[in-house]
């Protein structure tokens, strides 16, 4: 019966670090830049399939992938910010219309980045294996590679958490995070750190997606369901709170665990059932304002 | 019994009382005046007063009757209008819609389209904006675009309406007008409640005024006790 | 000459709208099974992009819903078809759509439109997993068996779909319902105290546009003959509307038409020739209109139109 619950609580928490890492990603693009990216699991998508083929096309070690996926995601969207995004921003009429209209920019690219996705990899599921012995916790057996994964997420949650409230470009972006308009008469780049946020949030995915690629079979069209979970995990942390998305990322993860426990296949419903409470009862999430 | 009560009405918002524990009454057929420095609470008891907010203790009556926690939609059909600071106007559509909209919905009892079409123009008129029916709001100037508002308002058939700064960023010839259509409004009899910061206005249109600051008020009287209470010309010049 | 002119242009739209659709009534007469077929595309394309515009134009709302109440309206459909005569089926459809929408309006349209946007962007997958539990858990198949019906009648249906949508979408554009949906568009806020119910008028359009769509996809599953939650719920047709009516343009009536029209046939070119790109070439298509066509293809013709008469007035 313990086994059991650890079992659950420890999956739940494997599954957390992912989702953590995955809504943080998002959370920056929403909370600094304004961006409601939807093609944010695409980044993840393209992560885990980069990784699939460096492993298998030149037996590189997924680990050492993340050195590449993640400055490529980074580089990427960092570009696409400054074309695409930073473009809508100076011809929308209000912060209003560019939030509609660049969330429909994000849906166009969605199904851009899945094209060539499609294109480049096929339709196939894909898969491989790396760091899959298991590992003993508490009489519960685990995944080494799953465990490597809810490391990865929190190191680099911490880290980040860290930069923001530490360093000088940290607080940089709060300040934008909070108002764009006075932080740039601040003397801060706004810019640039709005691109830099929009980057960063690209950089967790490809990252994420690296992770997911060492314990889940891998494809095309995986993006999506990423997506969805990305953004019901923002809003239960608060809309524009980055801590919140950390810890909403993990109790998603424990209630994606427990449900899964006693009904596979209804974990996305169980997330919208949250979805709904939170509509319901306090859409400003855990620690929104 | 005046048209207009409020009762210990407060609202925090986190840990700041922008409005706390005011008590005030508006009766029929006055002009009460609201002043106090910025972010005295002024537009916060407002939006308490109008629906859009939700005070957290407190009543506040319209006719005898508590209208808090109501939505705006409903206190406007029982008879409370209001124009906004902000002048939010429906920008891309032509003045006549923009009143037309207020005679559709505002009142109580369904409008067939033909009357509410002329009471609209009616109303144009009144406020000066005839030729300016089938002008976009967004296209208005400011003063037009507040008449508009005002005009809008009108058309919902209030008895009571709240003014939100209408003379602000207008000339001194463009506030003088305005000072007429309250005047003339009042004519009307219809009871209005409103915000300024612009002194001389005030002090000739409004029978009563209220002071807040820090959310509190502070004082009430004629213009004249206003003008002259040391409390009042503390607070301003201590600013 | 001057009042002559504006007649003719007062008639020009609704003559030539009648006159379309008196030809494509009585199309499936004479025309090949291909061309009856690549119709009834452009219909339903038309019909989900009208629909889509119905609400989500004049208030702003962007719904990435329509997929949903597609794929509800294919089940019903599946579920349905042969225990009901197909106008039943359909009206069903149409009806179970309906209520899915009541039911997400209300719970998300009182909240800030990122909320609604988000809810209804999600909402065709969780359908589809829902649906995938169930039907595996339950009834032990994954996909189903719909009834068959021939080319022309599904041909008819959505023409009938069509008519009545761009009867009520013309009549809520002229009546205070229309003008009140605008309005919370503009402003939500004065709307409300103008007098605007807002959150039941918005529920109320939302519901109304999903309907035409749920109705679409009942008629449209008989084509297909088999399906599964997969083909069922497909995020390509939230995605599909809302190209058409962006490329289209929103502000006139004619814009979403022809937007629909526009892609349905591209999209039949596009797989045939280049079945691996399509997606790749709409969705930067999309891109390229909302960055540089903000008003869309109709509002681009408008600038070319006034800037001609224009240029004429400048010579008297």
């Amino acid at each position: 019966m313990i086994v059991t619950i650890l079992d659950i609580v420890i999956a739940g928490l494997l599954l957390g670090g992912l989702y953590a890492l995955i809504a943080m990603g998002l959370s920056l693009q929403y909370g600094v830049a304004r961006v409601l990216n939807i093609s944010h699991g695409e980044f993840i998508m393209l992560g885990a399939l980069t990784t699939w083929t460096l492993h298998r096309a030149f037996g590189i070690n997924p680990l050492i992938s993340l050195a590449v996926c993640g400055p490529v995601a980074f580089v990427l969207g960092f570009i696409i910010h400054r074309t695409l995004f930073k473009r809508l921003l100076t011809s929308s009429a209000s912060p209003g219309v560019f939030e509609s209209n660049s969330m429909l920019a994000s849906f166009g690219l969605m199904f851009i980045i899945q094209n060539i996705a499609l294109v480049a990899w096929g339709p196939e599921i894909r898969g491989y294996s790396y760091l899959a012995f298991p590992v003993d916790l508490g009489g519960a057996l685990f995944g080494a590679n799953r465990l490597v994964t809810l490391g990865f997420a929190v190191v680099i949650g911490l880290a980040f958490y860290l930069f923001l409230a530490l360093t000088r470009t940290g607080k940089a972006v709060r300040a934008a995070a909070q108002d764009p308009a006075t932080a740039g008469l601040m003397g801060v780049n706004i810019d640039n750190v709005l691109a830099l946020c929009f980057g960063f949030g690209a950089a967790m995915a490809g990252i994420a997606g690296m992770l997911i690629s060492m314990c889940y079979p891998v494809h095309g069209v995986m993006g999506l369901e990423y997506t969805i979970i990305a953004i019901i995990v923002v809003v239960l942390g608060g809309l524009g709170s980055i801590p919140g998305s950390f810890i909403g990322g993990f109790i998603l993860g424990l209630i994606g665990s427990i449900v899964t426990y006693f009904e596979p296949g209804l974990a996305l419903a169980a997330y919208y059932v949250i979805f709904i409470l939170l509509l319901l009862v306090r859409p400003t999430g855990i620690m929104g304002k | 019994m005046p048209i207009l009560e409020g009762e210990g009405v407060t609202k925090y918002f986190g840990g700041l009382a922008a409005v706390s524990s005011v008590d005030f009454s508006v009766y029929q057929g006055e002009v009460v005046g609201l002043i106090g420095p910025n972010g005295a609470g002024k537009t916060t008891l407002f939006n308490l007063i109008s629906g859009a907010l939700v005070p957290q203790s407190g009543a506040v009556k319209f006719k005898a009757e508590n209208i808090a926690g109501l939505k705006p939609h409903r206190i406007c059909k029982k008879g409370v209008a209001r124009t906004f600071q902000s002048v939010k106007i429906f920008a891309n559509m032509p003045a006549l819609e923009n009143t037309l909209l207020g005679a559709l919905f505002g009142k109580p009892n369904n409008t067939a389209a033909a009357d509410a079409l002329r009471e609209a123009t009616e109303l144009l008129e009144f406020v000066g904006l005839s030729a300016a029916r089938a002008t976009p709001a967004k296209d208005l100037t400011l003063a037009n675009q507040k008449r508009l508002e005002v005009a809008r308002a009108l058309a919902t058939k209030p008895e009571l309406l709240l003014l939100d700064e209408l003379m602000a960023g207008l000339n001194p010839t463009e506030v003088a007008q305005a000072m007429e259509l309250v005047t003339r409004i009042r004519d009307r009899g219809i009871t209005v409640f409103m915000i300024e910061h612009v002194m001389k206005a005030i002090m000739s249109v409004c029978d009563r005024i209220m002071v807040l600051h820090h959310g509190v008020k502070i004082a009430e009287g004629t213009p004249q006790e206003i003008a002259t209470s040391k409390t009042v010309v503390e607070v301003y010049l201590g600013e | 000459m001057n009042i002559t002119r504006v007649d003719f242009k007062k008639m020009w739209g609704p003559g030539l709208l009648l006159i379309i659709l008196v030809l494509l009534a009585t199309l499936s007469l004479h025309a090949s099974t291909y061309t009856v077929i690549l119709l009834t595309s452009i219909l339903m394309y038309v019909v989900m992009t009208v629909s889509w515009v119905i609400f989500s134009a004049p208030t702003g709302y962007i719904s990435l819903a329509p997929a949903a109440f597609f794929g509800v309206g294919i089940y019903t459909s599946a579920i349905l078809g042969n225990k009901l005569p197909l106008p039943i089926v359909i009206f069903v459809g149409g009806l179970a759509s309906f209520c899915l929408a009541l039911l997400v309006g209300a719970l998300t349209l009182r909240l800030k439109g990122i909320y609604f946007a988000m809810f209804t962007f999600g909402l065709v997958e969780l359908i589809k997993h829902l649906l995938l539990w169930y039907e595996i858990k339950f009834t032990g198949t994954r996909g189903r068996f719909v009834i068959v019906v021939d080319n022309n009648t599904i041909y008819h249906v959505m023409l009938i779909i069509l008519v009545a949508l761009l009867l009520i979408a013309y009549l809520i554009r002229r009546s205070r319902f229309g003008l009140a949906l605008q309005s919370i568009g503009e402003n939500e806020d004065a709307a409300a105290h103008t007098g605007i119910n807002v959150n039941a008028l918005k529920t109320i359009a939302f519901a109304i546009s999903a309907v035409f769509v749920g109705a679409a996809g009942a008629i449209m599953a008989t084509r297909w003959t088999y399906i599964d939650p997969y083909i069922a719920f497909n995020p390509l047709f939230s995605f599909m509307p809302v190209l058409m009516a962006i490329f289209g343009g929103m502000r006139r009536f004619y814009g979403p038409i022809l937007g629909a029209a526009i892609f349905a046939y591209l999209e039949e070119i596009l797989i045939t020739r280049f079945p691996y790109y399509y997606m790749l070439i709409f969705g930067t298509i999309l891109v390229v209109t909302i960055l540089y066509l903000p008003d869309g293809l109709i509002g681009l013709i408008q600038k070319v139109q006034r800037r001609i008469s224009g240029g004429q007035h400048a010579n008297t």
